[in-house]
């Protein structure tokens, strides 16, 4: 329990070019952000992931110098820069609002960061027009942000951020504000963008699925503090517990009580019913432990044969209700001791027929290893 | 037909309320400046009305049009009147430049305020305007005055040894009419600072931009058009200011206002009086219309 909390805290990476050492902000009494240490590797593309009020944007706004940690250090490229002010520090970040000087031209806007720099006139002139082709703006130059459409806006507000050559860029809810198609589109120029130029890029966002794509890394924020930190796949598929199970995808969470423990893992038995799963477990659990025993829909397979095999959960029950996409099908399934199961499986076969259908009696099966043991 | 009668309604409705300010302005405005205007072309004779008829009836058509230029070559001549509307523009333009620079920073904090003081400090702003406005004068005229609150207090506390003469000086004045035309400059420029988005303040420090080239760079262009609006409010009637440097103002302080009354009530030469103020409009519209052009260019270019 303790470890799964400070495990980030303990072991500081060596080659962390990004390094937060118990960051904390408080509003009053509210604690915005608690005692945060996060290390990023040079050129990682890190997103923090939380809903709303969970203190992603203070922790940005920390990092970018616009609000003041009550205590903590921030390094950044073995400079501690905790004390620098915003306009002194390495980092740039692309506002939520994308926040475009209204009476300043697109040029002018991408210019400012330079010009601020006292560079020479020649030389800003060269890196605009740079920035404006790599951002497919060339014909923008001498348009005023208000005549521009959203994806144009985010695209002057990247190419602002981009033109110093940051350590650091920092992105709020960068796709938000982008309509769906346009936002598919846009984060994979981002990602292509980051890999030509391989700044270190940290992203906030709400959004899950724009976490999951974009970033090499995640860490899901709650109330504060970092609640998981791993790759996208670590994340999705060993949540550490109900928050981050729920937050990320879909899940199944069954509530159990474990009965034995082996060395391949624990089994348990579900409560109000008769079925026993078996589980791997790195966690430590002993017996009688309540637990959550979580499964992802994709993970279970649904037959109207009882299926055989080692190490496999099974559960009859009756299909309730059927969602069909095309490519894939959503089935949620009442089983005999009374669980609502969520399943979704690929439409392999050709057909115009289901192969299961409404209130037809199936058997759910998975295997041992897909079963997440959640202690909390 | 139910629909066009609806349509015709509509129209007839819009064009009364368009109509209603239009034909109010025309009535007590351009018909009583065409009148004076008039006036400004006649000579000035005692009786009743006191000057001449433009149009002598009696006479053939060629020589009906009796108008003389004689008023306005007389403004020229003399230099009472050039001199009071010289001090009348560096009067209203100093109050109008220290009306910014108190103004500003005022606005800006309430518009950074949270909402529940902000209404507060707007109340504060708009409160005098409850009392009499001669009766604020009246009350600096007590300020200001040799044996007035100021002097009185100075000479207790003993920094002098005799009274100030601050009362009918061009510094009361300048006192009376920054007073009370602030609230005309806070107000449009606190309008137009309330909408600025703070990302921006954010975006421009956050790209290398000190505090006050934030201020400069951003800011303050944004916050152009209040300035200029807040300007023209106090500008305007400054300019045209009486009441003020009468009571307060000396024998230096003769505003074209004043000089312009005289002319009516103490000379009786309504013509000559025409004359000054038709040149007096000519020096207020015109920043009128340079403030309405950069606000047509500004709208094109955005």
């Amino acid at each position: 329990m303790v470890d799964s909390k400070n495990n980030f805290a303990t072991t500081p990476d060596p080659q962390a070019f990004v390094q937060i050492q118990s960051l904390s902000k408080d509003f009053d009494e509210f604690k915005a952000v608690d005692q945060v240490n996060l290390d990023i590797r040079k050129g990682e593309l890190f997103a923090i992931l939380g809903g709303s009020g969970c203190g992603k944007s203070t922790l940005l706004r920390m990092l970018a110098g616009l609000e003041t940690p009550t205590s903590g250090r921030i390094i950044v490229d073995g400079d501690d820069i905790t004390d620098w002010p915003a306009y002194d520090r390495p980092i740039n970040m692309m506002f939520q609002s994308y926040a475009l000087f209204p009476h300043m031209t697109v040029e002018k806007n991408i210019a400012y960061g330079l010009r601020k720099q006292g560079i020479e006139r020649s030389e800003i002139d060269r890196r605009v027009q740079r920035m404006l082709e790599l951002v497919q703006l060339g014909g923008f130059a001498k348009r005023k942000p208000n005549r521009l459409s959203g994806g144009e806006k985010q695209r002057v507000a990247l190419a602002r951020a981009l033109i110093k050559n940051p350590k650091l860029l920092l992105l709020d809810e960068p796709l938000a504000a982008l309509d769906k198609k346009l936002r598919e589109q846009t984060q994979f120029e981002l990602m292509n963008l980051q890999d030509e130029l391989g700044i270190t890029f940290i992203v906030v966002t709400h959004d899950q699925e724009e976490a999951m794509t974009l970033a090499t890394r995640i860490a899901v924020m709650k109330e504060g503090q970092f609640v998981q930190t791993g790759t996208p796949a670590q994340i999705y598929e060993y949540p550490k517990n109900r928050f981050v199970a729920n937050f990320i995808g879909t899940i199944n969470i069954f509530d159990a009580t474990v009965v034995e423990l082996d060395d391949s893992g624990l089994t348990a038995k579900l409560d109000h019913s008769e079925i026993l799963m078996k589980a791997h477990t790195d966690s430590a659990a002993s017996t009688g432990d309540k637990v959550g025993i979580a499964v992802r829909p994709e993970k279970i397979s649904i037959s109207k044969q009882l299926p055989m095999g080692e190490n496999i959960t099974t559960a009859k029950g009756v299909v309730l209700d059927l969602a069909y996409y095309g490519n894939y099908s959503i089935y949620r399934v009442k089983t005999e001791s009374g669980l609502m199961v969520q399943v979704s499986a690929q439409n392999r076969q050709r057909s115009s027929e289901h192969v299961v259908e409404w209130d037809d009696e199936v058997y759910l099966s998975w295997e041992q290893g897909s079963s997440i043991v959640l202690l909390e | 037909m139910a629909t066009k009668q609806q349509t015709f309604g509509d129209l007839l409705w819009r064009r009364i309320v368009i109509w209603v300010p239009y034909t109010w302005l025309l009535l007590f405005f351009l018909v009583p400046f065409a009148i004076v205007f008039k006036i400004s072309f006649s000579d000035p004779i005692v009786a009743q009305p006191p000057f001449t008829a433009l149009f002598d009836h009696t006479q053939n058509l060629l020589n009906r049009f009796q108008g003389t230029l004689n008023n306005y070559l007389f403004l020229l001549d003399d230099n009472l009147y050039w001199v009071s509307y010289l001090r009348s523009i560096k009067i209203a333009s100093i109050s109008t430049v220290l009306c910014l620079l108190l103004g500003y920073p005022m606005a800006y904090y309430i518009a950074q305020s949270p909402p529940t003081r902000r209404n507060i400090l707007l109340m504060l702003i708009i409160l005098p305007f409850w009392t009499s406005f001669l009766l604020r004068v009246y009350a600096w005229m007590g300020i200001l005055s040799t044996n007035g609150i100021i002097n009185s207090a100075l000479l207790w506390i003993g920094i002098i040894d005799e009274p100030l003469q601050m009362l009918y000086t061009n510094f009361a004045v300048y006192i009376g009419i920054v007073y009370t035309y602030l609230p005309f400059m806070i107000l449009p420029l606190y309008a137009n600072l309330e909408r600025l988005d703070l990302d921006l303040h954010d975006a421009a420090a956050d790209l290398g931009a000190k505090p006050l080239q934030v201020f400069w760079d951003i800011i303050l262009p944004i916050s152009l058009p209040g300035i200029v609006a807040g300007s023209l409010l106090v500008f305007i009637p400054a300019m045209g200011e009486f009441v003020i440097p009468s009571l307060l103002g000396g024998l230096d302080s003769l505003m074209i206002g004043r000089t312009l009354y005289d002319e009516f009530f103490v000379n009786r030469d309504w013509p000559l009086a025409s004359a000054v103020a038709t040149i007096l409009l000519l020096i207020l519209v015109l920043p009128i219309m340079l403030f309405q052009r950069m606000q047509v260019s500004g709208r094109s270019s955005d």
